[in-house]
């Protein structure tokens, strides 16, 4: 009875009204501001075009792009192939429990250190440092979905005799997926984060260093362009991401959504 | 009277067993430690073995800078958590009470959630340089969204036909708002509180390792740049038995409040008829 506007249109009215509105007061508020470390929303704008723009912005985008990318699919890979058997077996689990826990706990930051003593400054050292941060999220995850599956398919399964390789790709993984993308999706944000510090730290090129450099040498508008730069990564790759969740779990989300009408 | 008695008892011998096998995981963990840079694997220069790290961490803990580095860590990180946890339950139960508000906000939430925190590292040096507003910028941001989406929620799963009984019986903002709300969404936040405690902590000491900001994130970059290897993973332990003490008191905490929030509302229920 509502709905004497079109849903539609009136749902993306509802979508970039306010995203517009703030906008556009930062817009208006700071285009006369004389204060340094606030520049005009305009100056920015135009610094974000010429800077990250050009074949020298690629420098330090795509570096630190290939950095992320394969620290975080290396961390994926190697936390459901640990976590699977960890999952699997009782006493493997609560053996390797603690200890789990404990270096999942270790704010994954301050392994930069240690890694630059093991694998330098680095390529190695910035994946490496993605990779023992992303790990335990996907890894916990991985066991604690493992443990969590279905027990009368886990018989159904073991009844029929099941090879472990049809085991493994149409019991197991689908169904520890939910709990696994959800480990998948903790990394991402640690991933990222651990990509800008591995590179504020010791790095020739890449966003956090270019990031560093703006702010040491107080090129304020740069600097600025450069966090949104970041945030517009953070954005595209959470939406990627629940693209790509989307594909998978489609099969989860329905199933869940028929259980509940029911 | 003999069935339970022995099922408490076989109870409580499968979880010493489950215990003892962590106990032989986490002794095993530290011979590892100890083996590894012992025989020659890895140069000890890079890890020391773990019985030099742990001399290294008596000694440090005799010294009056190990503890103020620990208290700065644990300051910053309560002040942030405090701050986003009243931030993002105030914000959170604005805008889930109107649902005109909550379409509203919702796609700049979903754009501003993702921003990583640390990309505001560089803003906050110059602003504050390397004192605790620094720490408490990226704290903030980073745990604020954790209990702001819970709170949402938490909010949006109020039982209608509570709420409207709330609204027949002429109760007022407040009133819906402590009686009706709140007592739904504070499982919700719980969960927000648990997410937010850990992640707080990570900022807390990224920052300390990036900018330099006083805790025991900046002990371990300066013993690393100092060459006291030994002291340095003697913090970098440190730093993980306090994560491991902070995501078991979460979960503590919300275990307690999500086991008295029914048997609460059922009391008051009670007393009340």
């Amino acid at each position: 009875m509502k709905t004497a506007v079109p849903a539609l249109p009136r749902r993306i009215a509802a979508t970039l009204a306010l995203p517009v509105a703030l906008i556009a007061t930062w817009w208006f508020t700071s285009a006369h501001s004389q204060n340094f470390y606030f520049p005009p929303l305009r100056t920015i704008v135009e610094t974000f075009g010429k800077l990250w723009f050009s074949s020298q912005a690629m420098q330090n985008v795509v570096p630190s792009l290939v950095r992320f990318s394969v620290g975080y699919l290396a961390a994926a890979v190697l936390g459901i192939a640990i976590g699977i058997p960890v999952g699997t077996s009782r006493n493997l689990r609560n053996v390797l429990e603690p200890v789990l826990e404990f270096l999942r706990a270790v704010p994954p930051p301050v392994l930069v250190p240690v890694l630059i003593l093991f694998a330098g400054l680095g390529n190695e050292m910035k994946a490496l440092v993605i990779v023992s941060g992303c790990i335990w999220p996907v890894l916990l995850n991985t066991v604690a979905g493992v443990r969590a599956l279905d027990e009368v398919l886990a018989e159904v399964v073991r009844s029929y005799r099941i090879g472990p390789f049809t085991r493994f790709w149409h019991f197991i993984l689908p169904g520890a997926s939910p709990q696994i993308f959800t480990g998948l999706r903790q990394s991402l944000s640690i991933g990222l984060i651990l990509m800008v510090i591995s590179e504020m730290f010791a790095a020739s090129d890449g966003i956090g260093f270019a990031l560093v450099q703006y702010q040491r040498s107080f090129a304020i508008p740069e600097m600025w362009s450069g966090i949104i730069l970041l945030g517009i990564i953070g954005i595209v790759l959470s939406l990627i991401f629940r693209a790509f969740e989307a594909w998978i779990l489609g099969w989860y989300h329905g199933l869940r959504q028929s259980q509940r009408a029911n | 009277m003999s069935a339970p008695t022995t099922s408490v008892r076989a109870r409580t011998s499968a979880r010493t067993i489950v215990w003892l096998q962590g106990l032989a995981g986490l002794a095993g963990f530290a011979a590892l430690l100890e083996i590894v840079p012992r025989i020659g694997l890895v140069s000890p220069l890079y890890l020391p073995p773990f019985s030099t790290i742990m001399v290294a961490l008596y000694k440090e803990m005799m010294t009056a800078e190990f503890w103020t580095a620990l208290g700065d860590t644990l300051e910053a990180w309560a002040i942030g958590l405090v701050i986003s946890v009243i931030a993002g339950v105030v914000i959170g139960i604005v805008i889930g009470s109107s649902q005109v508000v909550r379409t509203l906000t919702h796609s700049t939430i979903e754009f501003l959630r993702p921003i990583p925190s640390v990309a505001l590292i560089p803003l906050a040096v110059l602003l504050f340089g390397s004192q605790i507003q620094s720490t408490l910028i990226l704290v903030v941001y980073a745990s604020f969204w954790q209990v702001l989406i819970q709170v949402l929620y938490g909010v949006q799963d109020v039982d209608p036909v509570a709420r409207e009984t709330a609204r027949s019986y002429g109760l007022g903002t407040w009133a819906q708002i402590r009686y009706v709300t709140w007592p739904t969404t504070l499982p919700y936040l719980m969960t927000g509180v648990r997410l937010a405690a850990a992640v707080a902590l990570i900022l807390a000491i990224t920052s300390e390792v990036a900018i330099d900001t006083q805790g025991l994130g900046k002990e371990i970059s300066d013993t690393e740049s100092g060459g006291a290897v030994a002291a340095m993973y003697a913090y970098l332990i440190v730093a993980g038995i306090i994560g491991v003490i902070v995501n078991l008191g979460a979960r503590t905490l919300e275990r307690r409040v999500l086991a008295w929030h029914p048997s609460m509302r059922l009391d008051s229920v009670e007393a009340r008829a």
